[in-house]
């Protein structure tokens, strides 16, 4: 597997992008190149721009400036798909309908199927049981996924992307609001894929248990990159396990604008 | 039932009734899946215009409507992408112009009698010639059903992570909107275009009752759609009642009766449960409950 493009392209590359949504900028102007094998942590405030930069980093919102690949290729051109997987920030898996746990998950292998081939392979089958051992789901594959909890339907959501067997992951907060068990699931599984050398994006307001497997981070605030370099750090006292990171700074002080992604 | 079978307009209209109930609740389970339950209300409005421009032009109602309300779903689904807010609004606009236009051009030929046939459907007084038509339809729109299903489901499922995986959104959502437009034209003469938009959706609804996965709904839909539009047909011949208000009242009816059969056997669960001894551990307690609801 390789990890870049075939021209040695980069998963992502935005230069000067610019969103506008509904008349509004959020995006003023954002360079980032995200390289092959790092876990990239999108930090930032709620309306900071974070989930916008990685929708428009997959083309999901058009761009108003600047421009954006994907290994190398504009998002409209872009056509090797299976290489992405995306993880949407969603509170339940979604549909009027009820799926199966394993119908979703199955679903992520749509990249790699051909139409002219409408039941599943071997491959894909195995896919799909692989993919609900590593977030602990595999005796509910045959449950409705819309009558799990919470953390579990994000585990299904993540385990659709998995499925897919992509290079790069693409996640958008897929720590908030799940339990601590789903969790530690979640950094269990993002070890093993750091292992494997696939590239992860995350978005997040707090990194929690992932905290460690973070390479490197950029701060969104106000549609702008304000940092960019190694995760803040827990240190002394934050460093102990479960301790509820409230505030990186030195008491006492006021708020840094960096404390923002992290309110309790 | 064999008596009924002598009659030729009986063979027609249960061979449509197979089709409608086939046709109906499978593109019915991706439009509630998508949560548009209401699109095929929404294009039986718009059909009534195509309706009146072929009874005007004394051309083929069926035709006209099948154009128009292959056009009014395209119009719905560009305004759904379009318009992030106020696009019901826009839909409730359309919907609108679609019935008060054919009102009004069925008036203009004289007399308004015809309409009639096509809101409440008269499913006794279709031709071979329609059945070909309509059995053509439904093969291509079952056809569309299994060939696309599993992008449609992903789609309707997540439509952001359906772009993501490189799937053409905008192409398919067309796709969806002209199948349930033709679906719509399919139904329209036996149950009529104001009750069509039932038996899309209320199949789908009784067969969640019964199912937790999307293929096994669709297919249990299929089975609920078939089963109330002959035996809502055959009854409404026996008893010389309305067959479209018929098929759609007795696919309610199992829809009822399958919401107490649920309920009932929840609460029995529940109270077997209770009786038995507690659970071994908390853990245990809680997986069941997440489970369950």
């Amino acid at each position: 597997m390789t990890s870049t493009g075939a021209n040695g392209a980069p998963p992502f590359e935005m230069t000067a992008g610019r969103v506008r949504l509904d008349g509004r900028e959020v995006l003023h102007g954002i360079d980032l190149r995200v390289e092959p094998g790092e876990v990239l942590a999108v930090l930032g405030a709620n309306g900071s721009g974070k989930s916008t930069l990685i929708r428009a980093l997959l083309g999901l919102v058009p761009l108003s400036g600047g421009r954006t690949h994907i290994y190398g290729s504009p998002p409209a051109r872009f056509r090797d798909w299976k290489r992405v997987g995306y993880v949407p920030q969603r509170l339940t898996v979604g549909g009027g309908v009820p799926a199966t746990v394993r119908e979703v998950v199955a679903s992520g292998r749509i990249a790699r199927q051909s139409r002219l081939r409408p039941f599943s392979s071997a491959a894909d089958r195995a896919a799909v049981r692989r993919a609900l051992e590593t977030v602990g789901l595999a005796d509910r594959a045959g449950h409705p996924a819309q009558r799990l909890s919470g953390g579990q339907q994000q585990r299904v959501l993540i385990a659709r992307a998995l499925a897919g067997e992509p290079d790069v992951f693409v996640m958008d907060e897929p720590t908030a609001g799940v339990d601590a068990a789903s969790q530690a699931a979640l950094a269990r599984t993002l070890r093993e894929l750091v292992r494997q050398g696939r590239t992860i994006v995350l978005v997040a307001h707090e990194l929690g248990p992932l905290e460690p497997l973070i390479t490197r981070a950029v701060v969104v605030e106000a549609g702008r990159i304000a940092h960019t370099g190694a995760p803040p750090a827990p240190e002394g006292e934050c460093a102990r396990p479960g301790h509820q990171h409230l505030h990186p700074h030195a008491p006492g002080t006021e708020p840094a604008p960096l404390t923002t992604w992290n309110p309790a | 039932m064999i008596d009924l079978l002598r009659y030729d307009f009986m063979r027609i209209a249960l061979v449509l009734a197979v089709l409608i109930g086939l046709t109906a609740p499978a593109v019915g389970t991706f439009i509630v899946q998508r949560r548009l339950a209401l699109l095929g209300d929404g294009i039986g409005h718009i059909a009534l215009t195509g309706i009146g421009l072929g009874l005007l032009t004394s051309t083929s109602p069926v035709l006209g409507a099948l154009v128009v309300s292959v056009l009014g779903a395209v119009a719905i689904e560009v305004l759904r992408a379009r318009s992030r807010t106020g696009g019901d609004v826009a839909l409730a606009l359309l919907f609108y112009g679609g019935l008060a236009g054919g009102v009004l051009l069925t008036n203009l030929r004289g007399g308004g009698s015809g309409l009639q046939s096509y809101l409440f459907g008269s499913i006794t007084s279709v031709t071979v010639e329609d059945l070909y038509v309509v059995a053509a339809l439904a093969a291509a729109v079952l056809a569309i059903v299994a060939l696309f299903g599993r992008e449609l489901f992903l789609l309707c499922q997540d439509e952001e992570v359906a772009r993501a995986s490189g799937l053409p959104a905008r192409a398919l959502s067309l796709l969806i909107a002209v199948t349930a437009a033709v679906t719509v034209v399919i139904a329209m003469r036996a149950i009529g275009l104001l009750l069509v938009s039932a038996l899309m959706v209320v199949p789908v609804a009784a067969a969640q009752q019964l199912t937790r996965g999307f293929r096994d709904t669709m297919l249990t839909a299929m089975g609920i759609g078939v089963l109330s539009a002959v035996s809502g047909l055959v009854g409404s011949f026996e008893y010389d009642l309305p067959p479209g208000p018929s098929i759609v009242l007795l696919a309610l009816a199992v829809y009822l009766l399958l919401v107490l059969w649920r309920t009932i056997g929840d609460s029995v669960i529940r109270r077997d449960r209770r009786s038995r001894t507690l659970p071994s551990s908390p853990k245990e307690a809680t997986a069941d409950a997440e489970v369950r609801r």
